[in-house]
């Protein structure tokens, strides 16, 4: 058997009392494609930073090729033959696609450089335009400069950081292929992910962490989902409940358009759409298809042009902010945690304040004065009913986990018994307990009585907790359909967008040249003779 | 060699307490080098600096009157930078509020009446806010950037007062002075203590500022203004989210800190001077900037940092006679005290380590 | 009398000119440093100081160029590598250098200065009409229009510009690619200090070759703004210098031509011009939302 091409003997980080990665061992072989199974925070991310040369482990060695090896920068790593893709990807919107490469490729001289990616991306069939402008692209095109990037480097080592939370199921599909080809060439891929069937048609080996530590080694194929999954959070995970209802609209939205707010943002079209009392309603869609435009302009945070684009409870709303529209019953919870649902450096009582701050919430005093001592006593229910792990009321937003401070905010929304929920993202990198618990409440909420609209990239999530599903794609939305109707694939077809003849998403007629273009059609198939690879 | 930062989690109280204090003596720790280094026994040139002006009823009038203005407007200028809007023109403001308020005296002195003094307070709110409303106004109108437009106006509010006194209100008895005639007594800021061995100089605007410290410190730490000033500040889509308007907040951020600068203005010219004058602001404005920092934007701490920082000045120029140290001096500390500020406002917030370059260890 | 017009223009325009390019490279890798005021006045005394003992304005230049950098290493210490807010920062540098400079000029006032001879380019200088305003100036001039063109080529031609571009507008992206963040930062901080430090220098040993308290008199702020009414593009900081520096000449010869308006009010022409094109400038939302290096003014932590 030859050496392995990397071993990693007893690795240890700790970040002030947490141990992120708590003495891990581990064996990679030439040519095999691992998954790193774990929840969030189990430690993938700082183990990979550290594979990676971002992070100093604190004891422990890395043996490259039998060779002890100190990975002391993202530099060292890459002249190893060790590259990356990262999870949030590291592009710069306002640069070039070649400007971007080129960035991440310190070594290798400009010139020449935009035609040896459009050759090489042509081969690995993720056609790519190096003149584009990034802000153009859609996430499945950014990712493919991340990881044309990573090829030019002819890497022995590949790791894949959660690549297929933003793509369709078709894009899905074509990545797979592309890593195979890579497998076949020789390389080694680590595939972090926690989407178990990916995984088990992926990978011929897994390696699970929870809480820093390798808790099992195994052959995903020979496994179930289920049993992957409580092998990450070490116990049965909760099934969640659900059951139908009936119909009358406590939300529609008629003919709403919204030109994009800034040069990089979505603009919304026609949004038609009812969320009825009793009813969970999910929208699907990649990041970045006008997710965050709908939500501001729903929730009120953008005014609409029209007042009747808008209505709640049957009194329309269009023109109303997001203060009136608490007041009419409705409440929300935006993707961002920190720094829009939360402010960081504010305690929970405080934050408690940030949506229920009215007198009718009991926190606000005639003369604008505020009680302190409710707005305490509301951060305190909302921690008992949710189960937030905090110290207490003066707890830092900032301090508490992901899952735990998502768990705050929905909870101090439910805690205002809103006639209608609109909820951005509800479990994004939340860990899989809190997102049952969290997924439970809004199915609870909607038993109740109220509307419960939810937009989610996450389809097992939809399938799981919504009653009817709609896709949003390029600042359109499709017609909600029941989601017993709907399968994965139609939903991937509907989020890849409209087909290519119709035009682009309709950008305001101000754009200069350099935008004006659209999305860059994909360049030409590069002749079979060129298949020369980089290096 | 490499600085490591890591964020705290958890500050403790007595941490944020004791970050003043330590700015403060390494500034005292660097103006002693620099005493040495000019040839002047440092204990004596810090004697002369921080204890000789506290020593004598007379000095400690001046230290109030000196005082009240940085308080006033380090006060209003905490409002504004809680809310992240980045008022550093309150010279103009404070010169602004001196130039409306005085108008009364000017333009009628034969003015008298218990009237007199409280229109020309209100007249100095409204100039300075006036002044300040200018940058607020184009900030959230047009977008211009609040901190190079709120400057620019301090030197066309300082023209303005120059060509006033040289100009139009220049004093017709006044020999050609540049200078406005003396304010009649009603148009005057009374003496705190004027007999008695207690007495001096120090006028009623020390009281003001206390106030108006005390008033600010509710409106922060009670109200739903000072809640939205605050999470205006630290998240502006957080605050979007809880329905407070962002231009509304940079707005009353400009007009409060820029009516109590103008406010300060006509304390000073009623009070301490008793006429308009080419300058009549040693840079308040902007060692308030300072006041406002090492009181971390907190009204009971900017009264206290408002005395040190009035020591400062007072001892500037004690130490000029005392030992021929030039009170320029004053102003190099007050530079070095906000560097210190801000440091140890890092340390509060980090963890800083020290490192030695690869893969060292923390020193 | 037009030409002697011009080179006043070209005179007052110099100094911001040099000062606004150092603050667009500073500013392109994401820091904000309102300390050129304080910067261009310490080179400025620097410079003077120099002059008075060597006789050389060349060392001067020198000197004044140095004493620059070391007040905006001052600034990368704090605002960069301890993380303090950078706009109280560059405040306090702003205070610091006008209390240290009128500290060490304080002997200086009323003594002659040291004047920087211009130097005429051969042949260049003989040409008609533009011969003796663009090419028999102090070297200083030459220098500008040289930084102007290299800090063009520097920023949008060269990799290491591409690097410094990415640290200002996704300095968490740029660390991902094994960057140095701070460190090509603090080097941005450093050349604006340079830069902040020969404009001093251009002040006293060009402008007016004697020493006032104050004599930057908000040239630094004016650069400053000049920045952002370029768009951070040093092509147009250019052409922003020398509306400045007209604008500024303008108000002396007012008064000479016989417009009867009091001085003080041509003197604050400039501020209002200033405040003026921020305005215009700020409402063109879209090309300065391109051109704004995104993570401007936010101190980057790395996570160890």
């Amino acid at each position: 058997m030859t050496p392995p091409l990397l071993e990693i003997r007893n690795l240890t980080k700790t970040f002030g009392s947490l141990k992120a990665n708590d003495s891990i061992s581990l064996t990679l072989g030439e040519g095999e494609i691992v998954a790193l199974l774990g929840e969030n925070g189990a430690g993938k991310s700082t183990l990979v930073k550290m594979l990676f040369g971002a992070l100093q482990p604190d004891s422990g060695d890395i043996l490259w090729r039998d060779k002890e090896t100190v990975i002391s920068e993202p530099a060292v790593a890459r002249r190893l033959g060790i590259s990356m893709v990262h999870q949030h990807f590291s592009l710069f919107e306002a640069f070039t696609v070649e400007e971007n490469i080129a960035l991440g490729l310190p070594d290798m001289p400009r010139a020449g450089l935009a035609e040896k990616a459009r050759t090489l991306s042509a081969e690995y069939g993720l056609p790519l335009d190096p003149g584009a402008l990034v802000a153009d692209l859609s996430v499945g095109e950014r990712q493919r400069i991340e990881i044309v990037r990573c090829l030019l480097q002819n890497p022995t080592l590949v790791i894949m950081d959660e690549p297929t939370s933003v793509l369709t199921p078709q894009e899905v599909e074509r990545l797979f292929g592309t890593l195979r080809k890579l497998k076949a060439e020789g390389r080694t891929v680590v595939y972090i992910s926690h989407k178990l069937e990916e995984v088990r048609a992926l990978c011929e080996r897994a390696v699970i962490l929870r809480h820093g530590k390798v808790v099992e080694t195994c052959i995903p194929a020979e496994r179930t989902a289920a049993e992957l999954a409580s092998a990450m959070v070490g116990g049965a995970i909760a099934n969640v409940g659900r059951t139908k209802r009936t119909p009358t609209p406590v939300l529609a939205v008629r003919g709403l358009d919204q030109p994009a707010a800034t040069t990089f943002g979505t603009s919304l079209s026609d949004i038609n759409l009812d969320v009825r009392p009793g009813e969970v309603v999910g929208i699907a869609g990649i990041a970045g298809n006008g997710q965050s435009e709908l939500f501001a302009m729903l929730s009120g945070e953008e005014l609409a042009a029209k007042a009747d684009a808008v209505t709640l409870l049957g009194e329309p709303v269009g023109r109303i902010g997001i203060d009136g529209r608490r007041r009419r019953g409705a409440a929300f919870v935006p993707e961002e945690r920190l720094g829009h649902g939360a402010v960081p450096p504010f305690d929970l009582s405080d934050n408690a304040l940030v949506s229920r701050h009215r007198m009718s919430d009991g926190t606000a005093a005639p003369l604008g004065f505020l009680r302190h001592g409710a707005a305490r006593r509301l951060a305190a229910r909302v921690i008992k009913a949710m189960d937030v792990r905090a110290q207490g009321t003066h707890s830092t937003a900032g301090s508490l986990s992901g899952g735990n401070l998502q768990k705050f905010v929905v909870g101090r929304e439910l805690d205002a018994k809103p006639k209608l929920l609109i909820v951005d993202q509800p479990t994004w990198g939340v860990d899989a307990g809190a997102a049952a618990n969290i997924r439970q409440h809004l199915i609870d909420l909607a038993e109740s009585g109220a509307g419960v609209l939810v937009i989610s990239q996450d389809l097992d999530e939809l399938f799981e907790i919504a009653d009817r599903i709609a896709v949003i794609a390029a600042g359109r939305l499709s017609p909600a359909a029941p989601a017993d109707t709907l399968t994965r694939e139609a939903i991937g077809l509907l989020m890849a967008g409209p087909a290519p003849s119709s035009p682009p998403s309709a950008s305001p007629p101000s754009t200069s040249p350099t935008h004006a273009a659209g999305p860059p059609s994909p360049p030409p198939a590069s002749p079979a003779a060129e298949h020369s690879h980089a290096h | 060699m490499r600085i490591d930062l890591r964020r705290r989690t958890n500050v403790p109280w007595w941490a944020e307490a004791l970050a003043p204090l330590l700015a403060f003596t390494v500034t005292l720790a660097i103006g002693s080098v620099m005493f040495a280094a000019s040839g002047k026994p440092p204990a004596a040139a810090l004697t002369a600096y921080f204890i000789e002006p506290l020593s004598e009823i007379w000095s400690i009038h001046e230290l109030a009157i000196k005082a009240a203005p940085l308080i006033i407007i380090a006060v209003g200028l905490s409002v504004a930078y809680r809310s992240n809007t980045w008022n550093i023109g309150a010279e103009g403001q404070f010169v602004a509020g001196a130039i409306t308020g005085a108008a009364i005296p000017v333009l009628f002195p034969g003015a008298t009446g218990v009237w007199v003094l409280p229109a020309m307070l209100a007249l100095g709110l409204l100039g300075g806010a006036a002044w300040g409303a200018i940058p607020g106004l184009l900030k959230t109108r047009f977008g211009a950037n609040e901190i190079l437009v709120s400057l620019m106006l301090v030197y066309v509010a300082q023209l303005l007062l120059d060509w006033l006194v040289r100009g139009p209100w220049r004093n017709p008895e006044g020999y050609n002075f540049p200078e406005t005639r003396f304010f009649d007594d009603s148009a005057r800021l009374p003496e705190l203590i004027a007999m008695g061995d207690y007495g001096g100089r120090a006028n009623f605007g020390i009281v003001i500022a206390l106030v108006l410290a005390a008033a600010t410190a509710i409106l922060l730490t009670r109200t739903k203004k000072g809640f939205e000033i605050k999470v205006t500040g630290a998240s502006p889509r957080a605050a979007r989210f809880a329905g407070f308007d962002q231009k509304a907040t940079t707005m009353f951020a400009f007009l409060f800190s820029g009516a109590l600068a103008g406010l300060a203005g006509i304390v000073e010219v009623a009070g301490a001077i008793g006429q308009l004058t080419p300058v009549i602001s040693p840079g308040y404005g902007f060692t308030a900037i300072i006041v406002a920092f090492l009181g971390r934007l907190h009204p009971i701490g900017i009264v206290i940092a408002g005395l040190v920082l009035a020591l400062t000045y007072l001892g500037g120029e004690a130490a000029q006679i005392s030992l021929g140290l030039s009170e320029k001096i004053a102003q190099v500390f007050q530079g070095v005290l906000l560097f210190a500020v801000l440091a140890s406002d890092t340390l509060v917030r980090y963890r800083v380590t020290v490192t030695a370059r690869g893969r060292g260890v923390p020193a | 009398m037009i030409e002697a017009i011009l080179i006043s223009v070209i005179i007052a325009a110099t100094p911001i000119l040099i000062a606004a390019l150092g603050e667009v490279v500073a500013e392109r890798s994401g820091v904000l440093n309102l300390g050129v005021e304080g910067m261009m006045i310490v080179g400025a005394v620097t410079a003077f100081a120099t002059a008075q003992i060597t006789g050389s304005p060349y060392l001067a230049i020198l000197t004044a160029a140095l004493a620059g950098v070391a007040m905006a290493g001052l600034f990368a210490i704090l605002a960069i590598w301890l993380a303090t807010n950078q706009v109280a920062t560059g405040l306090a540098l702003t205070l610091f250098g006008l209390g240290v400079a009128s500290l060490a000029g304080e002997s200086f006032v009323g003594r002659p200065g040291v004047k920087l001879g211009d130097i005429a380019v051969p042949y260049l200088s003989d040409l008609p009409y533009v011969g003796t305003v663009l090419f028999a100036q102090s070297p200083l001039f030459y220098l500008s229009i040289a930084l102007t063109v290299g800090v063009t080529v520097f920023l949008f031609r060269t990799r290491a510009g591409l690097r410094l571009r990415s640290v200002g507008d996704q300095p968490v992206a740029a660390h991902a690619l094994g960057l140095k963040v701070n460190r090509i930062r603090t080097l941005a901080v450093l050349f604006g200090g340079l830069c902040a430090g020969i404009a001093g220098a251009q002040l006293t040993l060009v402008y007016t070759p004697q020493w006032i308290d104050g004599l930057s008199a908000g040239r630094g702020w004016i650069a400053l703004a000049l920045v952002v009414f370029a768009s951070w593009r040093p092509t147009r900081v250019l052409a922003g210098a020398y509306l400045f520096g007209a604008v500024t000449i303008a108000q002396f010869h007012a008064q000479a031509f016989g417009v009867d308006i009091p001085s003080q009010f041509l003197s604050a022409l400039p501020y209002l011009a200033t405040i003026l094109v921020l305005v215009i400038f700020a409402s063109n939302r879209r090309f300065t939302m391109v051109n704004t290096p995104a993570a401007l003014g936010r101190p980057f932590v790395p996570d160890r």
